[in-house]
């Protein structure tokens, strides 16, 4: 709530007294396609990660957006493990938008892929050890004796008996030179990663102070809400503003690429306006999407082979041969993110600036896109980074569609402006995750393993006609064929093809928490319980077969397995279902428990178990297992975007449902810990929670069920 | 019109209709009620009017006309209220967007049933949704507000 008046961060940056630590990284990019081929990569500008001020604080700053998944204290912890600093001194804030800022491994400033803890694991350690250093380096001098005669201990530099704060050293630190390089502490020794840590966030957020997108507020900022197409890809053919203008309040009605916007005084003015507004649209080809023609046309498409996106041995002989065939189709509807907050974004023009607060995914997309509406260059947008009401992948949008239409309608406006979205232009707003179709074939051998496994997955293409779409490989974009091109069944199987198709529709699509693992940790855990099956065998022993060359696979099916007490008796009418998947670098089996009641589905219990390698914080990554089950859940339970003449048919949370508290099960979580390289969290818990809860449902019912969401016969 | 807001008396001009939320909001800068759906299915707008929880989208404005409306802010008159300090022990927030209406939903339960069980906490709180999923732990959070808000409890 605070009132903003233009210059904070960079000003402050410049002017604040204290150590500043500059700190650049040359990035391993992956995604070149935002830079001009053979450009030479310019030198990231000196920018800072971490302030140590007069006053012993110090403020950490988030090269990444805290969306909920808990890098307002992960990233916080590896500068402090380092930094030898006292943790209740820990001040946090999210960077400016800035080439130094860039992913580590991206090279792009985004959040995304759960890679936020373990992308940043060398860096915000080694600005930690930087710092300690030049503090040390500052002590030394000023007591005259060797660098090597001081230590760093909770906040001070300590030598013999002498002994100096953080705060009292600050400014002679930021004199000395930043050291060539770092050693960082052996993992053994580590004293806060590793151990599990509250979060820094929780005051401000439970006090109503944390500061979301929604919330800013700057002198003059009026509230704008935008009339979008019915259907996707409209466009305005004419509108008659005098009504909207009519309704005391409203401040300006002007047409912007997406819609026309009524711009008012506040949030209802500009609701009640927007209700008044007459448009009449040429709709075009998004007026004929009918979702149940797609699920047919995806389903007919099915049959054919589709691109390769892995091939081993002759598919097709072998299935012939095989005495015993499993086939299978499946179905996924497409989805929305729902985050709590609805999408939104402030922005404030000036005549060779742009000031722009959002809870954003992806601030150097937003920056380019804000900067060609502006008409300025990049640097010359300021994108203040809020904290953002769920993420889930919505807020990283490749075409930066919040932030670009809010920038016009600032610019048509001439006004200082929010735009906010309601609930249902949130809901109806696409960006969805892509329908898809699988089409499964598994013959086995006479021991009961896959000898033949054919798969044909068809959807639309996420990264298709973005600037990632160079991650498009020979035709086959890899988020839709992730976890299953590279599954551990499907490697092991010595004759297997998977098959893509990618339909284009009007509907965008966008990558939703787990991406395509989704759908595809689905298919395989529900396809390989029902070969266990045919195999005549346990579900668990099964899979244990299969996924002899997978020790991390199993290192969590046992994990899980044991911790739910798998094979020992359950309370009447409660079965047990079980999948392990890997994805983001992490893997996570979960068992659980469901009822099945008067034909609704009851989830009881989920145990469940990860193997990230090296696990910053464990407390964190348990929140994240019990958040990325309640988000599967309610997509395996609920989840339906459907569309009839073009037309999204769910509008609010009446009619696009999310699990409650009332249908909310025991979640317990286990950490094996492995060791290996860190992998993710934010995502991984997601996928093999429909796939459990299926061949839960199986095991009570007889049905296997092989569309989402989960409805019984 | 004249509102009581959280002990204080403010002077808002807006529309009768106007819901509260917005005015709330947009009208005197407490933004720490938050906007999810608009039309109470989620249970982000949560305040207390007269000290039961109800949600501010929902409600116009006249009907708060001579009633006392507390929000996120307002809760802790002596710092944090038991229920903050509860959600903080027990780590509960991730995101964070929908916690201050979860606060009020169980600070307005505790203050009817100073020990709830877990269905009394499911009745009075499955109307405040939370996509993070952090539902487990504001089950646990309400049971350990009310251990520390008990005679003799934490505070």
């Amino acid at each position: 709530m605070s009132a903003r008046k233009g210059p904070s961060r960079r000003e402050f940056l410049k002017t604040s007294a204290g150590l500043v630590i500059g700190f650049a990284v040359v990035p391993k990019t992956r995604l070149l396609a935002l830079q001009q081929p053979g450009a030479a990569r310019p030198l990231p500008p000196p920018n800072a990660f971490l302030r140590i001020g007069e006053d012993d604080t110090v403020t950490v700053l988030l090269a990444h957006s805290e969306m909920g998944q808990g890098i307002w204290t992960t990233l916080p912890m590896m500068i402090a493990e380092e930094l030898e600093c006292d943790w209740s001194k820990i001040r946090v804030e999210t960077a400016p938008a800035a080439p130094v800022y860039a992913h580590t491994e991206f090279g792009m400033q985004m959040t995304g892929g759960s890679t936020s803890t373990s992308s940043e694991l060398d860096r915000y350690r080694q600005v930690g050890a930087m710092a300690r250093e030049m503090l040390i380096a500052a002590a030394a001098a000023e007591w005259k004796v060797e660098p090597a005669a001081c230590r760093a201990e909770s906040g001070f530099i300590v030598a013999g008996k002498r002994r100096a704060s953080y705060g009292s050293l600050a400014k002679a630190a930021a004199a000395e030179k930043p050291p060539s390089s770092v050693k960082l502490k052996d993992r053994k020794d580590w004293r806060i990663l590793g151990k599990p840590t509250k979060r820094l966030d929780s005051p401000q957020k439970v006090t109503g102070k944390a500061e979301f997108g929604i919330d800013v507020r700057a002198p003059g900022m009026k509230v704008a809400l935008i009339e979008r197409s019915p259907v996707f890809g409209g466009k305005v053919k004419s509108f008659r503003a005098e009504k909207a203008k009519a309704v005391a309040g409203v401040r300006a009605v002007v047409a912007v690429p997406s819609g026309v916007a009524v711009v008012a005084d506040h949030f209802w003015a500009a609701k009640l306006g927007r209700a008044a507004l007459e448009v009449e649209w040429d709709l075009g080809p998004g007026a004929d999407v009918d979702t149940t023609k797609m699920a047919e046309e995806y389903r007919a498409m099915s049959a054919a082979d589709g691109l390769k996106a892995a091939a081993a041995g002759d598919v097709g002989p072998a299935l012939a041969s095989a005495g015993t065939r499993v086939d299978a189709d499946y179905a996924f509807p497409f989805l929305s993110h729902a985050s709590m907050e609805p999408l939104n974004c402030s922005v404030v023009l000036g005549p060779d600036s742009a000031e722009i607060w959002t809870g954003t995914q992806f601030q150097t997309g937003d920056q380019a896109a804000a900067a060609k509406i502006a008409g300025v260059k990049p640097e010359q947008v300021r994108l203040h980074t809020t904290f953002l009401g769920g993420g889930f992948g919505r807020r990283a949008n490749p075409v930066s569609d919040f932030v670009a239409e809010a920038v016009h309608v600032a610019k048509a406006s001439g006004m200082p402006v929010k735009v906010i979205w309601t609930r249902e232009d949130d809901l109806h707003g696409g960006y969805y995750r892509p329908m898809f179709a699988h089409r499964v074939s598994v013959g086995l051998g006479a021991d009961g393993a896959p000898i033949a496994w054919k798969q044909s997955i068809v959807g639309q293409s996420i990264m298709e006609g973005t600037p990632f779409a160079m991650m498009i490989k020979e035709g086959v974009d890899e988020t839709s064929v992730e976890g299953v091109a590279n599954s551990p069944y499907i490697l092991a199987t010595p004759n297997h093809w998977v098959g893509l198709q990618s339909p284009k529709s009007p509907v965008p699509v966008l990558w939703w928490r787990s991406v395509g693992h989704t759908h595809t940790a689905f298919v395989m855990e529900t396809m390989v319980d029902a070969l266990a099956t045919a195999a005549g065998r346990d579900p668990l022993e099964y899979r244990r077969r299969l996924l002899k060359a997978a020790p991390r696979h199993l290192g969590v099916l046992e994990l899980a397995a044991a911790k739910a007490g798998w094979g020992l008796p359950l309370p009447a009418g409660r079965f047990r279902g079980l999948a392990v998947h890997a994805s983001f670098g992490s893997y996570v089996a979960e068992v659980a428990e469901v009822s099945v009641e008067k034909g609704a589905i009851r989830v009881h219990r989920v145990v469940c178990a990860i193997d990230c390698g090296i696990c910053v914080n464990p407390a964190g990554v348990t929140a994240q297992m019990e958040s990325g089950i309640v988000y599967g859940l309610s997509a395996a339970l609920y989840g339906e975007v459907t569309l009839k003449a073009g037309r999204v048919q769910q509008s609010n949370f009446d009619d696009y449902l999310l699990l409650r508290l009332d249908a909310m099960p025991k979640v317990e979580v286990h950490i094996v810990e492995s060791g290996e390289k860190a992998g993710g969290a934010g995502e991984p818990g997601t996928p093999p929670i429909a796939p459990a809860v299926a061949n839960a449902v199986f095991a009570g019912t007889g049905q296997r069920i092989r569309r989402l969401p989960l409805r019984l016969a | 019109m004249k509102l009581k807001i959280n002990g204080t008396v403010r002077n808002v001009d807006a529309p009768d209709d106007m819901p509260l939320l917005w005015v709330l909001r947009d009208l005197l800068g407490l933004t720490g009620t938050k906007y999810g759906c608009g039309v109470a299915q989620c249970g982000a707008c949560t305040v207390h009017v007269d000290g039961d929880a109800v949600r501010s989208c929902s409600m116009s404005v006249s009907e708060v006309k001579g009633r006392s409306v507390t929000t996120i802010e307002g809760l802790g008159t002596a710092g944090l209220h038991p229920v903050q300090r509860a959600w903080i022990e027990a780590d509960v927030v991730q995101c964070g967007y929908c916690q201050p209406g979860q606060i009020m939903a169980a600070a307005a339960l505790l203050r009817v049933k100073p020990k709830p069980s877990d269905s009394d906490i499911d009745d009075a709180l499955s109307g405040n949704l939370c996509r993070c999923g952090t539902y487990q732990r504001i089950r646990e959070a309400v049971h350990r507000a009310a251990a520390i808000a008990a005679p003799g409890g934490k505070s």
